[in-house]
């Protein structure tokens, strides 16, 4: 699924280049479930935005299937993202002027799937989240773990074999984490892969591998009772 | 759901920002239509006010002023009547009529009126058999583009005095009243009326013009000389040519022949009406530029605050599989929604202040221009999407990394 070679991204600060994120080589299997742990600034959501092709490393290749993301044109990435891969926001980041109905319809119609359909899609998604009362209602209007139940049927509405999560209980109370690791859980058994970044042990025990990483690499590797010291092993 | 619904429900939810972004180019619109309306509106009229008045030429005294044409013959100057004699006598070609006046301050019924004296064309004809001169045979202009004054059977009646600037018949004891005069004071057709202690029938009402002649009351010239006891002058001749290119080669030569008056033409004369009038409509074209620009600038700088507290959205747009064309449209399409309602309002608006203003400014009758509005809601949609372009491809450009961040 996901191979990283020799990744370097830089940001410049006042002159000075600064290193969010770098890594020799990693990779991702298909149906894996990935928590990325670490304290803040260490380049979490740096790796979660190289994965979705939304930043361009300063050097190495990121792959996806066998594709070097980067080397594809913006307006491929895009189609990649939209048709593969899902994302669940750590604040829902939900449309305020759209209803949950809509909100869940989003990414339908970027893919120009007729309304009827959007409609039956998305009403059958938030059924399924124990919605089906709130598809009229606003994100305004909605408890924060209804958003969040929202944000999650519009990452899941167009079936992308990806997710990448970033912080996705960080705002939620217990019950409503439990059910969204519930559904991430869901998500990779039925065969997506999962790449969750997280602060929350808890949550990151769920995942099959655990990547820690400090000042932007990747200091520790954690599979379910084995431990890995690297940053260049998968 | 598609994309208008998406703007349209992003329109519904901020209609304060909707009507504060429209109402720069609602007003722009509003303005340019009114004042374009009125001003073509103002051309026409004068352009008509021209064509009545036709090829003529005006005869004053050597220290009249030229400010007001209307006023141009009761400045207080005057002239000898037997320059009318010298006019016709001189066989000049192209020349159709000859039309003296005098214009003396008058009352009727308690109201100050302005009383003129004219001379009826009958006496002219029976002067021109007496004199055995043939005016109205005089030498034919060559090439004469209109002959407008050959008579006709409407000519005959005392009404035509308010188009055609002269009357064929005026008994020394008839006036002819303007309709303003009329209306306030209740005159009908036969009604004796007392003018400089003198008493006369009216002989007739004539039909409003919107001129100066609307406050007037006309009897014969000789009387009005009689009883003003001013002896044989006459404060104008008015001269119709038979076409405006001979009411240009008899300028020179009327001159030549009356050196002590003051010859010019009636295009000449309304050049400050017709300078009022470009200056309206190259104020009409100032308005628009700065319309525009405020305009343009107040919607840019609305859209750009719109991309702005819209980051994280467009972020997550991105981040869901929305192209930066996608992107883009989504505020190209709001700000030409902006400018298609603030353009059709502003039509609106701006015709109903021209339908309004037009009689109270101009004196003039407002005709809606289409083509006029059509162009307006055009320019104004051009407009929009001009002044949103750069907002629509900075959103475009925006990093959707933002997504993840809390903006």
């Amino acid at each position: 699924m996901y191979g990283l070679q020799e990744i370097n991204k830089e940001y410049n600060r006042r002159g000075d280049a600064v290193v969010a994120f770098r890594c020799d080589r990693l990779e991702i299997g298909a149906g894996e479930y990935v928590a990325v742990v670490g304290p803040s600034g260490s380049g979490k959501t740096t790796l979660l935005s190289l994965l979705g092709g939304m930043l361009s490393p300063t050097r190495g290749k990121v792959w996806l299937d066998g594709q070097s993301l980067y080397d594809l044109s913006v307006a491929e990435r895009t189609r990649i993202r939209r048709q593969r891969m899902g994302f669940v926001f750590q604040s829902f980041n939900l449309i305020p002027y759209l209803t949950a109905l809509e909100n869940v319809q989003l990414p339908l119609v970027l893919t120009g799937l007729p309304a009827t359909e959007q409609c039956r899609r998305a009403t059958a998604l938030l059924d399924r989240f124990g919605l089906h009362g709130r598809l009229g209602h606003k994100p305004n209007e909605l408890s924060v773990g209804q958003q969040q139940r929202v944000a999650l049927a519009r990452t899941l509405v167009n079936d992308p074999r990806i997710i990448l999560a970033d912080e996705p209980t960080g705002n939620l109370d217990p019950t409503n984490r439990q059910l969204v690791l519930e559904i991430l859980d869901e998500s990779c058994r039925s065969g997506r892969t999962v790449v969750m970044v997280t602060h929350d042990p808890e949550a990151a025990r769920h995942a099959h591998r655990q990547l820690r990483l400090c000042d932007g690499a990747v200091s520790e590797i954690l599979v379910r009772n084995s431990t890995t010291k690297s940053g260049d092993a998968a | 759901m598609g994309l208008r619904s998406l703007i349209w429900k992003e329109l519904r939810e901020r209609p304060w920002s909707l009507a504060t972004s429209g109402l720069a180019i609602l007003l722009g619109v509003a303005s340019l239509v009114a004042i374009r309306h009125v001003t073509v509106a103002s051309e026409g009229e004068v352009s008509r006010q021209l064509a009545t008045l036709g090829a003529n030429i005006l005869i004053l005294p050597k220290d009249a002023t030229l400010e007001n044409y209307y006023a141009a013959d009761q400045n207080g100057g005057t002239l000898p009547e037997e320059h009318v004699s010298e006019v016709f006598l001189a066989g000049l070609t192209g020349v159709e009529k000859v039309s003296p006046k005098l214009c003396v301050p008058a009352e009727l019924q308690g109201q100050s009126v302005t009383l003129a004296g004219i001379l009826p064309q009958t006496e002219f004809r029976t002067k021109a058999a007496w004199q055995t001169v043939a005016l109205f045979s005089a030498k034919p202009h060559t090439g004469c583009k209109k002959a407008k004054c050959a008579i006709t059977a409407n000519d005959a009646l005392p009404e035509s005095l308010a188009t055609n600037r002269t009357i064929e018949t005026l008994g020394e004891t008839e006036t002819v009243i303007g309709a303003d005069v009329a209306d306030r004071s209740g005159l009908k057709l036969g009604t004796k009326v007392t003018l400089l202690g003198e008493t006369f029938e009216v002989l007739a009402i004539l039909p409003r013009t919107g001129t100066v002649d609307d406050s007037r009351v006309f009897a014969h010239l000789h009387t009005v000389q009689r009883l003003a006891g001013m002896g044989e002058v006459v404060s104008a001749i008015e001269v119709m040519g038979c076409c405006e290119d001979a009411a240009g080669d008899l300028v020179p030569e009327i001159r030549k022949l009356l050196p002590d008056a003051k010859v010019v033409t009636i295009s000449q004369v309304v050049q400050t009406q017709v300078g009022v009038n470009r200056l309206m409509a190259n104020t009409s074209w100032f308005v628009l530029v700065v319309l525009t620009l405020v305009g343009g600038v107040s919607l840019a700088g609305a859209i750009s605050a719109n991309v702005r507290e819209r980051r994280r959205e467009i972020g997550t747009l991105m981040a869901l599989g929305a192209t930066p064309g996608f992107v883009a449209r989504l505020f190209l399409i709001k700000a030409l929604v902006l400018g298609l309602v603030g353009g059709i309002s502003g039509c609106l608006i701006g015709l109903a202040l021209a339908l309004w203003l037009g009689p109270h400014w101009a004196a003039v009758e407002i005709v809606p221009l289409p083509q006029l509005m059509v162009a307006s809601a055009c320019a104004a949609c051009a407009l929009a999407l001009v002044s949103a372009y750069w907002p629509a491809r900075t959103a475009a450009r925006l990093d959707p990394c933002i997504c993840f961040r809390e903006v």
